[in-house]
């Protein structure tokens, strides 16, 4: 694994950014002094300077101090929702592509039919039912995009399921139970990687967005997303408001992106070698 | 070709009814009944007017009639009336709307198509080159730019350091109506230009990398190496021979962006402040106006429906291994 890491400069450069930041949402608010929620009214809308390396905001907190703790929930968010799509990815897609005729049928038409509603417009009208909180955000975000997943892995399970080594274990006498989970699934997972990968940066995404338009993360928490409602409220006052947070957004999903890419280039040898 | 046609159509068929089933099913969703925003905040709300609200609303019947009375209504585009305060039927708060985010979504995907067919054909040609890793790093840059935050920065440089160009609405407010129809082109072409950057910019990495992986293996082909080793040149080769089968898993791929640039309308519609379907759904959402909330959800999964199905067909009648034996 650590080979992946040192063979292509683009696995390095993502893996360095993204432990970079997971250190900085675990012990940054530990070592770094302001507090993210402390209003200062004598340090209204400082712009980048020495005592704040990124300026302040409206109500005069630390721009680089939000930012950090931004990363922890943006962070959380985007884990959790993650986590809960290639849950419900792998279960769904293992079922359809295991069992085939009627249950593939039936699955196979549930994924085209949420493939149908745009993404955004879904979450929003859940969303408009329920109380926006961080909780919501992972849940709803978690299941409107485990699609992609399910297909991956059903299709993984179609030709894994003909191979000698699942034929032998069903001669064996081996359970339906283990062999979908001990037998086929750890071979269909390395997709499933550049998946969640890729949707790690999606959802950082959506998270933002979301919060952007005022339905995600409500303040005073910062995330990333809303820490640019006030961005845009200041845009003729305040650059550095709206700049430092979509940067940080920028820059964590284009190391998602590269980090899935270089994955599946190194998963899939043919593709690089065709390709580069 | 008659089999698969009929064959597609039927699942156009089965989906049109799970996206009704599961967007009911997200209406019943609220838990104190579709009714609350209506009820909650009304102090000449009393139990009978409410009772009175229910029966109007046919909420006292059992589920699947409910069900069967609004996808009635759906299939004549009577979508109910809106809870806000004008009270108009939802299809004609749409109907206004539609045209707008159908005429933006659509010149963006057109300038997409545009730009990112050149890039990709670069790219392939240049496969592994310095060249193509640098566009791979620009269009994923795009990719991975949050759109708002680029409407942002658009508006902060165009509109408020420049002063070049509008930052928000279709066309001017003032004096718009003594404007020939000429200056009425520009004047919407300027108040589209940040829009449309917005809307293209991040769609063009999906499509030009997509080409470009799908003609570099093309081109490794045997009947290409063997179309080279006839001796036709290489332009032939590439653009006859090459290009015209990579462009084939594009029409898939075209349809299959809709739900994506049509969600994209939300954020660059509502921060430009432009008059679509996306700003009416935020809007909605906002104001928990349930009829239309449920109305644009119905709506624009049909649209993205109604998108996959054309390029299905599309794609059909583009490759003959469909078009004759009726097999993907």
């Amino acid at each position: 694994m650590l080979k992946f890491f040192f063979q292509s400069k683009s696995a390095l450069f993502s893996a360095i950014v993204l432990l970079c930041l997971v250190f900085v949402a675990l012990f940054g608010p530990l070592i770094y002094p302001y507090d993210p929620f402390e209003i200062n009214v004598d340090a209204i809308l400082k712009g980048p300077c020495l005592q704040n390396p990124l300026g302040t905001d409206l109500l005069g907190r630390d721009l680089l101090s939000r930012l950090i703790y931004g990363a922890r929930i943006s962070l959380q968010v985007s884990i959790v929702a993650v986590g809960i799509s290639i849950l419900v990815g792998i279960t769904l897609g293992a079922l359809a592509g295991y069992f085939g005729g009627l249950v593939d049928q039936i699955i196979s038409r549930f994924i085209d039919i949420m493939l149908c509603f745009p993404t955004i417009f879904l979450i929003l009208a859940v969303i408009a039912y329920l109380e926006p909180s961080i909780v919501t955000i992972m849940v709803v975000i978690g299941l409107t995009s485990w699609m992609s997943v399910a297909r991956l892995v059903r299709a993984e399970f179609l030709t894994l399921k003909e191979r000698e080594f699942v034929i032998s274990a069903k001669l064996y006498g081996a359970s339906t139970f283990r062999i979908i989970f001990r037998h086929i699934l750890p071979n269909a997972l390395p997709p499933v990687m550049v998946s969640a990968s890729l949707g790690m940066g999606q959802a950082i995404l959506i998270e933002s967005a979301l919060s952007f338009l005022g339905i995600g993360v409500q303040p005073p928490t910062p995330s990333w997303g809303n820490l640019l409602i006030e961005g845009k409220e200041t845009l003729e006052v305040a650059w550095w408001l709206s700049v430092f947070p979509g940067l940080a957004i920028l820059i964590t999903v284009l190391a998602f992106i590269l980090l899935g890419e270089a994955l599946q280039d190194y998963l899939n040898p043919k593709r690089k070698e065709q390709f580069n | 070709m008659l089999r698969y046609l009929l064959r597609r159509f039927l699942i156009l068929l089965i989906t049109f009814w799970g996206i009704t089933v599961i967007s009911f099913a997200i209406l019943r969703l609220a838990p104190g009944g579709p009714l609350d925003p209506l009820t909650d905040f009304n102090p000449r709300m009393t139990p009978e007017f409410r009772e009175k609200l229910i029966k109007m609303y046919g909420l006292d019947k059992p589920l699947h009639i409910q069900y069967w009375n609004w996808l009635k209504g759906i299939l004549k585009l009577d979508f109910g009336r809106s809870f806000s305060l004008d009270q108009r039927p939802v299809w004609d708060k749409i109907k206004e709307r539609l045209p707008v985010t159908l005429l933006i979504n659509g010149l963006a995907l057109l300038l997409i198509l545009l730009i990112s067919v050149p890039l990709g054909v670069y790219s392939a040609v240049h496969a592994g080159s310095l060249r193509d890793k640098v566009l791979t790093f620009v269009t994923l840059f795009g990719y991975a730019m949050p759109s708002f935050w680029l409407a942002l920065i658009l508006m902060m440089i165009f509109g408020v350091k420049l002063q070049l160009l509008p930052i928000s609405g279709l066309h001017s407010v003032v004096g718009y109506e003594d404007m020939s129809l000429f200056e009425k082109i520009l004047d919407w072409g300027k108040h589209l230009i940040c829009p449309l950057f917005v809307a293209t910019f991040g769609g063009i990495a999906g499509f030009s990398r997509y080409l470009r992986n799908s003609l570099v293996e093309v081109l490794h082909s045997d009947y290409i190496t063997f179309a080279r080793a006839k001796g036709l040149p290489e332009k032939v080769v590439l653009y006859k021979h090459a290009l015209r089968n990579a462009l084939l898993p594009m029409i898939t791929l075209l349809g299959l962006s809709i739900p994506g640039l049509i969600g994209g309308s939300v954020i660059f519609e509502t921060i430009f402040g432009i008059p679509g379907l996306g700003q009416l759904m935020w809007q909605a959402v906002m104001a928990r106006d349930y009829p239309v909330i449920m109305a644009n959800l119905v709506l624009v999964s049909i649209l993205t429906l109604l998108g996959n199905f054309l390029a299905d067909i599309g794609y059909a009648l583009a490759d003959p291994r469909i078009r004759i034996t009726g097999k993907k």
